[in-house]
């Protein structure tokens, strides 16, 4: 956007008013970002202060004296409903439950993408349509009718219990919500690989048909290889989205041990027993933070591009 | 699998149709891979609607119930719908939903054009103020919530720290008020989700043609004239992406109104996902928790489809 000028005192004059301009976008951009980063910064100052400095002090003053006792304590020792062991349980349910379903979720996805744009048949839009219309449907209009059959396959887990002494993983929870972040996951996965693989070159694959390869061979070898950059965009974003969860997570291990790390932070943050340890309640925010803003810091690129391909075009 | 029988007179045929049947598998086996995926979508998905939509024919109260009682349901959402004084939950979860929706993408629009086209200006240092903007995308909206209701704390957040700064008249209760905390709700997801708009239009500007712009600039366009005589129409197509995602966002909006208020005082925060969760888990009117939801399914669709269907039959063109 460079000002086209002609004369010399044109210039100096747009030269002074360049400058008044410059001076207002730098200081607009720098108080949005002061905005936008103040909500972290007083969860991070605050998880570091003693309960006394909190009652006492300012919000936005730093620490006096850091201490790590919050996020100790946050990790290990506050308690979630009744039982006082802190948050690290329930960070490791929130992991047991991303892995699987992440991984499961990303390589249905590539499968499905895969056919839809290399081995298309009759209605293969309205197949993708039918998948696609599943991302953005209200998750409660599914609630219940889920609730339910995950009500039978608890109670089926137990007949299997009975009779061989094992549930095989029927009716527990952490299991559940593997199942139904994979279901409502599908969607977005499958579109993320479809509009890849769109513009993958069909010549390849073709000729590898040619030269007698088959469906798994052909995606093993030639799709596989060159699909890094999509495979990263959508297990970051499934990773993102899966461990955010909070609707799936309340319906479906709302209470007891398995809850994972959104429902256990809600819980510690909303708990109406006792005196309220705002510092603890930030750390075990942080944590919960962490693993989401990590993948943030390390691969925000590829998250950007995810929430754009979410969008549909992007 | 199977085994040959009658060696020789069979052989030819057996061969031909096993040959046959294999290459047919080949054949289908693309189609065998997505079924699965495809099988999932209809029962769990459309299926499930089905079940929620029937559901909401009927008088099921803490457990289901099969027997179909008529639209009774949707009747009394409709008589909620008008019952202003006092407020239903229902009328107050569709006038939050109302202001809610409106605020929040009107804002996240308005916020996210204004930050990209800032950002658009040659900035140095962009690569460190861009993912400064987009970071809370990466949050959990339980984690937003927390850190705002902190925030908007009048005892501990932002009033406390203007009142020890000298302002002692300043005054911002909204997080504990019925008839403005649905506003806070706004804040935050305003908060959460511009930083991401501004993305998409980033993205949108520095894909218009820079010829444009020179041209219209050597015609003697100011640059607001330019920006809103060509950048902007431009970048039509970025607004509608924008405003699907963050329609369909503010209707499923759940969380943030849990994590923040706990439903605001007397449920004054609640939208219509927090309507159906609690009707259907805590109050045991499970028909009317089901008749929400369809009511909000319909509402998402009504917006989705058409913009799907664009989509689709633009792509396959």
């Amino acid at each position: 956007m460079s000002a086209i000028v002609s004369s010399g005192t044109a210039a100096r004059r747009s030269n002074g008013a360049r400058m008044f301009n410059r001076v207002v976008i730098y200081g607009l951009l720098a108080f949005f970002a002061i905005v936008y980063l103040m909500p972290l910064f007083v969860m991070l100052v605050t998880s570091f202060k003693t309960m006394d400095e909190i009652q006492n002090g300012n919000m936005l003053s730093l620490p006096s004296a850091p201490t790590f006792e919050p996020w100790v304590k946050a990790w290990g020792e506050t308690c979630v409903g009744l039982t006082c062991a802190g948050i690290k349980g329930y960070f490791w349910n929130s992991l047991k439950m991303v892995i699987p379903a992440v991984l499961i979720s990303t390589i249905l996805g590539a499968l499905n993408g895969y056919v839809l744009t290399k081995w298309r048949f009759r209605g293969h839009t309205l197949v993708f349509g039918m998948m696609l219309f599943a991302c953005f449907i209200p998750f409660q209009s599914v609630l219940l009718p889920m609730a339910t059959i995950l009500g039978s396959l608890g109670r089926f887990g137990i007949t299997l219990q009975n009779a061989t002494g094992f549930r095989f993983g029927f009716g527990n929870p952490t299991v559940n919500l593997v199942l139904v972040h994979v279901i409502y996951g599908l969607g977005f996965t499958t579109l993320f690989f479809r509009n890849f693989y769109e513009a993958f070159p069909t010549e390849l694959v073709k000729a590898a048909q040619v030269d007698g390869a088959g469906f798994f061979q052909i995606f093993r070898r030639i799709m596989l290889p060159n699909s890094l950059p999509i495979i990263v965009v959508t297990v970051i974003y499934q990773f993102t989205n899966i461990w955010n969860d909070f609707l799936f997570a309340s319906a479906y291990a709302g209470t007891g041990e398995s809850m994972p790390m959104t429902v256990a932070l809600n819980n510690v943050v909303n708990t109406s027993t006792g005196v309220v340890e705002y510092n603890v309640n930030m750390a075990a925010a942080m944590i919960a933070a962490m693993p989401t803003l990590l993948v943030y810091v390390l691969a925000g690129r590829y998250f950007v591009r995810g929430l754009m391909a979410g969008a549909v075009k992007g | 699998m199977s085994t040959v029988t009658t060696p020789e007179i069979s052989l030819t045929p057996e061969r031909s149709t096993r040959t046959s049947l294999r290459s047919r598998l080949q054949d289908a086996l693309p189609k065998i891979v997505l079924a699965p995926s495809f099988v999932i979508t209809l029962v769990f998905v459309y299926g499930f609607i089905i079940w929620t939509g029937y559901l909401s024919f009927t008088n099921s109260k803490t457990f289901p119930s099969y027997a179909i009682t008529g639209a009774r349901a949707y009747q009394r959402l409709w008589r909620w719908t008008f019952e202003s004084d006092p407020p239903s939950s229902w009328y107050t979860s569709i006038t939050n939903m109302g202001i809610f929706g409106f605020l929040y993408i009107g804002i996240c629009l308005g916020l996210g054009l204004f930050l990209a086209i800032l950002l658009d200006q040659k900035i140095r240092g962009e690569g460190l103020l861009r993912p400064i903007y987009l970071y809370p995308m990466a949050l959990s909206f339980i984690v937003t919530g927390v850190a705002w209701k902190w925030f908007l704390d009048p005892g501990l957040g932002l009033e406390q720290t203007l009142h020890q700064w000298g302002w002692t008249s300043f005054h911002f209760d909204w997080i504990k008020n019925k008839d403005f905390v649905i506003y806070t709700v706004v804040i935050a997801g305003v908060w959460q989700a511009s930083g991401f708009v501004m993305a998409m239009f980033l993205a949108g500007l520095r894909g218009i043609d820079g010829e444009i712009m020179k041209a219209a600039q050597i015609d003697g366009a100011t640059t607001i004239q330019l920006y809103r005589r060509i950048i902007i129409p431009l970048l039509r197509p970025v607004f509608l992406s924008a405003f699907i995602v963050l329609a369909h966002m503010a209707i499923k909006s759940y969380d943030l109104v849990v994590a923040l208020t706990s439903g605001g005082p007397g449920g004054s925060a609640w939208l219509p996902s927090n309507f159906m969760y609690e009707y259907t888990f805590k109050r045991n009117e499970m028909a009317v928790g089901s008749a929400s939801a369809i009511i909000m399914l319909m509402t998402i669709s009504a917006i989705i489809v058409p913009y799907l269907y664009s989509e689709l039959r633009e792509k396959s063109r």
